[in-house]
């Protein structure tokens, strides 16, 4: 008899994300999917807009990484006004830079600190009720307060470039509306010792140890689990170095050859497709030289450090050599090294944000310019979760046409679809009872993408979850709910 | 739960996301070192994102984020009210039904089919004309609703997020009893 369990992520009754796995006769995994169950019609009620109001509008889709889109819209747009990264005034480019980073910092921050910490210092299989930020606040009280603290620097920093924490309005087309006075950037590099940009490099750096910490007493799982090999695509500078704000883009294979050649992004079309399937919101997106099949990729911490050279900053460089030796210079294909990758991003960030806050063009005075204006822009940035890409048309009324979108979770989907159905092989076949495990396991990979829909839901806790085995015939057959105690 | 039994009094709080974006629920994490404050003063298992299916105790505070979309959406808010003895909408989609209800002057056709089958990315990737439909997805409704008009709201929150200090502000008071600041700073309707 054939079965299907499914796995719904508490959110599913909120609206989000669920798992079904199909069991064969022989009790064997045979197939998974991840739906997204939520469906906004975002390109559609925004046509007829006017293009100005992209940036503030679309970041609304998620408030997790507003700045994301917020900048990846500006970027759309400064190319319908005609400035482009070309002509950009310095001083814009080094505030959304700014921005873009405090950002990242952020993200990274209650990624690892919040969502993923308790993991690496209780382990997956300590009871539940502990493995939250406020269990680690219990026990490891400095560590949790750094956490909290860096993810407050971030947005901080955010709030005094785009002039609010969440959805902010600094970024307009063509350049931003405000700079930073030099008394804002000194107090952040050099003010209170416990809250300025050297601390938070260090604080950097303390969570990298503890990751590596973690990966040396755990080695088997933190290398085997969901470990899977794929294409990776991310964006690099003109040099191939890392850079989160503007590049080209580039995708490797599993053995580390590149099939995407350091394209300009507003070609994007020409490389990359995306597929529509039945049972799920998400699109799926690959590249059209490989096709549907083989033409998936990862996008992230994960693939940005596959896909780039070196990173420009010197202690993330150092970090990263010792991650690049980790897998012989080829591509890392471990699920779980996501974790790592995205610690040597953390402290990558934080010596940007230094280097940028020392910049006097974040105080000049030349905020924005407009050349000849066009009728279509293409935005492409790299969120904390992977590659963004935003694409706008305008009429002669500049009011938006069509709107393009394709988010770092949707690249991700074919990926995460493919680490669920591994965790899922690992743990459940043979079985017909729904363990405690087998709804870690799931939890654990999907976690380790870091997808808005599961980083958003388990912010303060642990991603409750909930498994049903059905028969053919819808009959439940066994139903567990992970008890929060 | 018995790990609380002795600590009688401390109110519980549930929150959720409905059609909303997290920003919400992210600008909370914004009241940062005040977090650790809050879980002393409020009873946090029945934690935001808790299975709500298995509200099995009375919650004192239900704190709602984004409006309904789907038939989804509707039946967590539903229960929310039945469980919930004082129900918050916070934020612009809650209140108002925010950006999602952009879409409530047009037809949900027009907004599926404009998604996957006229997408510049899909074409030629689509020869089938896909449009999702699936058991396992729930049924979107004809337009977005604002909470109010589906079940009684005892509070709202502006804002798009509610700054950090106004939810710390307005959830302090609520929880002690006492009247909010009315912090004209903090207080927006963005
Ligand atoms: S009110 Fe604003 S921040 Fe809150 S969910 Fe809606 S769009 Fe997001």
């Amino acid at each position: 008899m054939i079965k299907n369990i499914t796995i719904e992520p508490l959110t599913r009754v909120e609206g989000h994300g669920k798992v079904t796995l199909q069991v064969d006769e022989h009790g064997n995994i045979s197939s998974s999917r991840l739906h997204i169950v939520e469906f906004r019609g975002f390109e559609k009620f925004i046509q007829g807009r006017p293009y100005w109001e992209a940036p503030v509008l679309v970041q609304r889709l998620c408030g997790i990484c507003p700045v994301s889109h917020h900048l990846a819209a500006a970027k759309a747009t400064d190319e319908i006004v005609g400035a482009g990264v070309e002509h950009l005034p310095e001083t814009a480019l080094k505030m959304r830079q700014l921005m873009h980073y405090g950002q990242f910092f952020q993200s990274h921050a209650l990624h690892f600190f919040h969502l993923s910490s308790p993991d690496f210092l209780f382990g997956v299989d300590a009871p539940v009720s502990k493995r939250n930020v406020l269990g680690v606040a219990a026990e490891f009280s400095d560590l949790a307060r750094q956490g909290i603290m860096m993810r407050k620097f971030g947005q901080e920093i955010i709030e005094a470039t785009a002039g609010k924490k969440i959805h902010g309005t600094g970024a307009i087309p063509g350049g931003i509306n405000k700079n930073l006075s030099p008394e804002q950037r000194k107090a952040f590099l050099h003010g209170d010792p416990e809250f300025n940009a050297s601390r938070m490099i260090e604080w950097a750096e303390g969570a990298i140890e503890v990751f590596l910490n973690y990966h040396r007493d755990n080695r088997n799982f933190v290398d085997g689990f969901a470990s899977f090999p794929s294409n990776h695509m991310s964006m690099v500078n003109e040099d191939g170095g890392l850079d989160i704000y503007h590049g080209r883009l580039r995708a490797v294979n599993a053995e580390g050859e590149k099939i995407l050649k350091d394209i300009d992004y507003r070609d994007y079309l020409q490389y990359i497709g995306e597929e529509v399937r039945a049972w799920s919101y998400m699109k799926f997106p690959y590249l059209k030289s490989l096709g549907k099949e083989k033409g998936w990729y990862r996008v992230g911490p994960l693939a940005r450090l596959n896909c780039c050279d070196y990173i420009p900053t010197p202690r993330a460089q150092e970090a990263f050599e010792k991650f690049r030796e980790y897998t012989n210079g080829k591509p890392n294909n471990m699920s779980m090294h996501m974790h790592w990758a995205r610690l040597i991003e953390t402290l990558f960030a934080a010596e940007m944000i230094e280097r940028l806050l020392q910049d006097d063009a974040l105080s000049g005075e030349t905020l924005s310019y407009q050349g000849t204006k066009k009728f279509e822009g293409i935005g492409v940035i790299e969120a904390p979760r992977g590659t963004l890409i935003h694409h706008y048309r305008i009429g002669d009324d500049d009011l938006i046409t069509m709107a393009n979108l394709i988010v770092s979770t949707t690249h991700n989907n074919q990926p995460m679809n493919e680490a669920v159905f591994r965790a899922a092989q690992a743990t459940f076949n043979g079985r017909t009872i729904v363990t405690e495990g087998m709804l870690n396991a799931v939890e654990v990979a999907v976690r380790a993408y870091d997808p808005c829909l599961s980083c958003a839901t388990h912010a303060l806790g642990q991603m409750p979850l909930m498994v049903e085995i059905q028969d053919a015939d819808g009959n439940i057959l066994d139903t567990r709910i992970r008890e929060l105690e | 739960m018995k790990n609380s039994s002795h600590i009688k009094s401390k109110p519980v709080i549930a929150t959720t996301s409905l059609a909303g974006c997290f920003g919400c629920h992210m600008s909370l994490l914004d009241i940062d070192e005040r977090i650790l404050q809050l879980a002393e003063l409020v009873e946090f298992d029945k934690s935001p994102i808790n299975d709500i299916k298995k509200i099995s105790r009375p919650v004192d505070f239900g704190l709602i984020e984004g409006g309904c979309c789907n038939s989804e959406n509707v039946e967590v808010l539903r229960h929310f009210r039945d469980n919930c003895k004082y129900l918050v909408s916070v934020g612009e989609c809650a209140m108002m039904g925010g950006l999602p209800a952009m879409r409530n002057q047009l037809s949900i056709r027009e907004c599926l089919e404009e998604a996957y089958l006229n997408s510049p990315s899909v074409q030629g990737c689509n020869e089938e004309g896909i449009i999702p439909s699936d058991d396992e997805l729930p049924i979107l409704l004809n337009k977005v609703y604002p909470c109010h008009e589906i079940v009684k709201i005892d509070y709202f929150i502006p804002g798009c997020p509610p700054r950090a200090d106004l939810l710390w502000d307005v959830l302090t008071s609520l929880i002690l009893g006492t009247s909010p600041k009315d912090q004209y700073s903090v207080f927006k309707y963005d």
